[in-house]
């Protein structure tokens, strides 16, 4: 017969109970865990979905996400070239914040290098990655728009033609896709008033300056659009990214690259350490001291859980002994019902989380490694805690069964 | 009645609880011995030492001086233990006490069967021994009920039955009816008197109830943590 089965089955509320309350208390421990880890994923997400091996990006910056980084367009071009370069694209990412339903619409605007990378890479859920070089966005279900919608951004309107799921910035705020065109008509969206106003001041720096005053034919050009004036260069880009031939070491292309005055380069690794040293170094920290924290405050807690209850066993304990039981049933009795304790516990943890956390705004991710790792640790403390009352239990005189 | 074995026999037990000021001697050079067979009743006014001698013989507190034989074996010289008491105490000495002392959350059968299976019984075997136990003692359809759902009599003749389950030499019983009514109180004593000369055990029944003694073989009575044989 098992004494801890027994008991539980006779007092079957009560463990219910107990185990409920020691769930939710592992579900906030789980799901603090999981906000941490989400956190370090969301914040290295794009850098490791992108497949660029290499980030050239302006000098002297951490950028393009961590801070602003501006390179000229040119630059892919001389990228390209170098050898053991299979695929330079032009890259582009900023915030932006805009007003939809009245509510703030953060979107993380990034721009794909037209026509190479068209999205395909994306993870969708719904609709098609970019088919035009203009007009269509790949938004993330994060930002609450639906597929088949159209968006206004600077002077142009966007068509949602596919849904991602999980492409979020390292703040949390949903990604959404565009040509590197179109990404740069969002970034660099000029008024009508305001392009007016530079021509008009154009015009005025012309006419002052010699050449203007020597061919005042080329004032005519100072009217017209920026892109007609050689002098004025087209909007710049974030970084140029690349990935490398297999065959050819990246630390061979990154010296070639850094004897480059006017950039600095860093591989997928460096960038993603540059995220999670730099940019979310803070929160990263703050929420691994809390998760610790509350880890041990859980512990704490179960333990007593778990003491108490054998505390109040105590008669029963004296009655078993004096009955003849030996301390090994005895002990086998609180062992057992901290495991069984624990063990449900976690699991309601476990389904409870499951079912709760992928409501939460940001990711909440479950490792396996966490999980098992959890477990351990609540094994360890329902082992720990019996020992506790264990060494109660042993002291308990049989004489006790016979008070009150 | 001399020729049958002895179960206990005690010799100048002396119980002092405390120290200094606050010393209490709780029982003074007991000489007892209780044979196989025999139900014996320990009168005496509350405070005369009775549960201190009954739980001394019972090996669940030791004496401050003086001996304890059980089946003719020394288990207790003062503190000297000889012995592993719950061992002993699980093969040779079963008890009943006044209240609470069913397990709550096990079964009338269960309570029964979990003393059988202490002592190396297992499933099946244990199981049939409980419930003929049980139904020895009258309480063969009450197997599945709980503690909480037996009335007090039927609460201590499950009590009995588990004290029986291992066949003891001695059976010690602290103010077993004092929870009950004069009858069922009645039904009880004589419940031990017939365990006694069934089963050949020695049986101590601790008692306030004078209107049962004429069920037992000898009667002690105790004052002042001494005892003496109440002559009738
Ligand atoms: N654990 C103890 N500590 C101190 N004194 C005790 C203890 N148990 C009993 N006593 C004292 O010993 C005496 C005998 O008690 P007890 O054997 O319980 O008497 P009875 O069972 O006859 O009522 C009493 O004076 C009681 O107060
Ligand atoms: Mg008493």
């Amino acid at each position: 017969m098992n004494l801890a089965v027994k008991d539980i089955r006779h007092n079957l509320g009560r463990f219910a109970l107990t185990s409920f309350g020691i769930g939710m208390l592992l579900m906030m421990v789980m799901g603090m865990v999981g906000i941490y880890r989400g956190m370090i994923e969301d914040a290295t997400l794009l850098i490791d979905n992108l497949g660029a091996d290499i980030w050239v990006v302006q000098n002297n910056t951490r950028g393009p996400f961590a801070e602003v980084s501006r390179v000229p367009r040119n630059l892919l071009d001389r990228v390209a070239v170098i050898p053991g370069i299979t695929n330079a694209r032009e890259f582009i990412y900023h915030m932006i914040q805009r007003e939809r339903d009245g509510k703030p619409l953060r979107i993380g605007v990034v721009g794909l290098s037209w026509p190479l990378d068209k999205g395909e890479w994306l993870p969708l859920i719904a609709g098609r990655s970019l088919s035009q070089a203009h007009y269509e966005m790949v938004a993330d279900q994060t930002l609450g728009i639906p597929l088949g919608e159209k968006l206004r951004l600077g002077k142009e309107t966007f068509s949602i033609v596919g849904i991602t799921k999980g492409m979020i910035s390292s703040g949390g705020d949903g990604l959404a896709f565009f040509t590197v065109k179109d990404a740069q008509l969002i970034q660099f969206d000029t008024p009508g008033e305001a392009v007016r106003l530079e021509r008009a001041s154009r015009l005025e720096r012309g006419a002052k300056a010699d050449i203007g005053l020597s061919q005042p034919s080329l004032l005519e050009r100072a009217l017209g659009p920026s892109s007609s004036i050689p002098a004025l260069g087209p909007p710049m880009i974030s970084a140029v990214i690349a990935t490398l031939h297999s065959s050819f070491e990246p630390s061979t292309v990154v010296s070639v690259l850094s004897g480059w005055r006017d950039v600095s380069v860093y591989t997928a690794d460096e960038q993603r350490q540059l995220m999670l040293k730099g940019m979310v170094e803070m929160a990263r920290k703050q929420i691994g001291l809390f998760t610790a924290l509350l880890t041990f405050i859980s512990a704490i807690i179960m333990a007593l859980i778990l003491y108490t209850l054998t505390l109040e066993k105590v008669h029963e304990i004296a009655l078993l002994k004096l009955i003849g039981a030996p301390n090994r049933v005895i002990l086998s009795m609180i062992l057992q019902q901290a495991i069984f304790l624990a063990m449900a516990g976690y699991g309601i943890a476990y389904l409870a989380g499951r079912k709760v956390f992928p409501n939460f705004p940001r990711r909440v991710i479950l490792l396996n490694s966490d999980l098992i790792t959890l477990a351990l640790i609540v094994l360890g403390i329902s082992i720990a805690s019996s020992i506790l009352g264990i060494y109660k239990a042993v002291s308990v005189n049989p004489n006790e069964a016979l008070a009150g | 009645m001399s020729d049958k074995e002895i179960a206990v026999e005690t010799q100048g037990l002396t119980k002092i609880y405390g120290k200094g000021n606050t010393e209490v001697i709780a029982m003074l050079d007991v000489n007892l011995t209780v044979r196989r067979g025999e139900v014996v009743a320990l009168l005496g006014p509350s405070g005369s030492g009775k549960s201190t001698l009954l739980t001394a013989v019972g090996l669940i507190n030791p004496p401050t001086k003086g001996k304890v034989m059980i089946n003719g074996i020394l288990v207790l010289d003062g503190p000297d233990v000889f012995l592993n008491l719950t061992t002993f105490r699980r093969n040779h000495i079963g008890f009943v006490f006044q209240k609470s002392n069913l397990i709550p959350f096990l079964s009338a059968r269960e309570n029964v069967q979990v003393a059988l299976e202490l002592n190396g019984l297992t499933g099946r075997t244990a199981r049939k021994k409980a419930m003929s136990l049980l139904d020895y003692l009258g309480m063969s359809d009450r197997g599945d009920n709980f503690p909480a759902m037996l009335s007090g009599g039927q609460q201590q003749r499950v009590a009995v039955a588990r004290a029986l389950a291992n066949r003891p030499s001695l059976i010690l019983a602290d103010e077993p009816t004092a929870a009950l009514d004069s009858v069922r109180g009645r039904q009880v004593m004589e419940l031990f008197s017939k365990v006694a000369h069934e089963q050949n055990g020695a049986v101590i029944v601790v008692t306030h109830d004078h209107r049962a003694l004429d069920v037992f073989d000898l009667i002690y009575e105790m004052e002042d943590g001494k005892i003496r044989k109440k002559e009738d």
